[in-house]
């Protein structure tokens, strides 16, 4: 963001950036700068909150009338991302004869669906689309059973495409599933990840292909760099 | 170490590219400014082409355009805020009740994303699909540019 800041200054068009990690912003020396320490993925704070990303514009809008730059201000509120597990109910086991996670991606389908055609979109389909998931989870649950990364059927072999599309369709079905203001930052990751059958096979996934001493980026991306 | 304070430490020793210079634009009053959105949450319309997770280029995007997904490729941040709310990246809805509030001059007619996941020298976002972004959004009249990672 930065280095665009500069870019597009030197382009003519005067530019405020939102940072979001104060020491890059302070090496780089962007023309304006505000450091907002909320949490990372939500630049204006708070999600469903029209007031509160006003009083963000407000400030960040503040730094144009400074006479001269660069110029580097700090946003006063702090919003720490919670990674404590969202309260969220999960499917009842269903079909005894389907892996766990895959009885579980299949119970959460409504849910899913009903995001969607709320918001009329999806962040669903890198490489599979929500018909896909089930088998994705059973690829999965083959290379944690021991299967060979590379001969599981990954489609593309991509692995980050194939867990980020696992990761978003739970989320956006959690979404449907929450009542309430919208939960923390990192909330809807921790339970996805530490309370799913899903997030617990793709752990035990990336960890049998780490294991299998695949190349680095094929693993580390499957799930945010601190799990 | 919680995920975010991981990656701001990450952030803190990572490599980044010098500026000798600073430009600098004397923006005409808020109230007259025509303003857009420079992003670099990878954004793009779902019926578009999406991001390559070694995309250098960029999507323009239209004012009226809400049909819009995240692309970063990056899974080292919440992507539930967006996914509830589009205005906690891309404050669009924001800008168009400050325009209506004449507070700002216009919001513009076209915006624009990037992919933050960049190579580290950032060579091209810098010397060649930055300025043109920069040369399409100047085209549209564009004085302020508000710039939002994720």
């Amino acid at each position: 963001m930065s280095t665009l800041a500069h870019v597009f200054e030197a382009a003519g068009i005067a530019t405020v950036v939102l940072a979001s990690t104060r020491s890059v912003a302070e090496r780089m020396g962007p023309p304006r700068a505000l450091y907002c320490e909320f949490p990372l993925g939500r630049p204006l704070g708070k999600p469903a909150d029209a007031a509160f990303q006003h009083e963000v514009l407000s400030r960040a809008f503040a730094l144009l009338d400074a006479p001269a730059g660069p110029v580097l201000d700090d946003h006063p509120v702090v919003i720490e991302a919670d990674e404590v597990p969202m309260t969220c109910s999960l499917p009842p086991r269903f079909d005894p004869n389907l892996h766990p996670a895959v009885d579980e991606a299949n119970g959460l389908r409504k849910a899913y669906d009903r995001t969607r055609q709320r918001r009329g979109i999806t962040g669903v389909g890198r490489s599979i689309d929500a018909d896909g998931v089930a088998d994705a989870l059973r690829i999965l649950a083959d290379i944690a059973d021991g299967a060979n990364w590379k001969g599981a059927g990954i489609p593309g072999k991509n692995t980050t495409a194939l867990c980020h599309d696992i990761r978003t369709y739970y989320e956006e079905a959690a979404i449907e599933l929450v009542d309430g203001p919208p939960p923390a930052g990192r909330a809807i990751e921790a339970w996805y990840f530490e309370e799913t059958e899903a997030g617990r096979l793709v752990l035990a996934a990336r960890q049998a292909i780490k294991d299998q001493e695949a190349p680095f980026p094929v693993w580390f991306y499957m799930v945010p760099g601190h799990r | 170490m919680s995920g975010d304070a991981n990656m701001r430490s990450v952030g803190d020793s990572l490599p980044v590219p010098e500026f000798e210079t600073t430009a600098w634009v004397t923006p005409p009053p808020l109230s007259d400014a025509t303003v857009a959105i420079v992003t670099s949450a990878a954004l793009h319309r779902e019926s578009d082409e999406g991001f390559t997770n070694v995309d250098t280029e960029y999507r323009l995007l239209p004012a009226d355009a809400r049909d819009l997904v995240l692309g970063h490729w990056s899974p080292n941040f919440d992507r539930t805020g967006v996914a509830i709310d589009l205005n906690v990246v891309y404050p669009i809805d924001r800008l168009e009740e400050l325009a209506a509030r004449g507070e700002i001059g216009a919001v513009a007619p076209r915006h624009a994303s990037f992919a933050g996941n960049q190579p580290d020298d950032v060579a091209t976002i810098r010397l060649d699909s930055g300025p043109r972004a920069a040369a399409d959004l100047k085209a549209d009249g564009v004085d302020v540019v508000l710039l939002t990672p994720v």
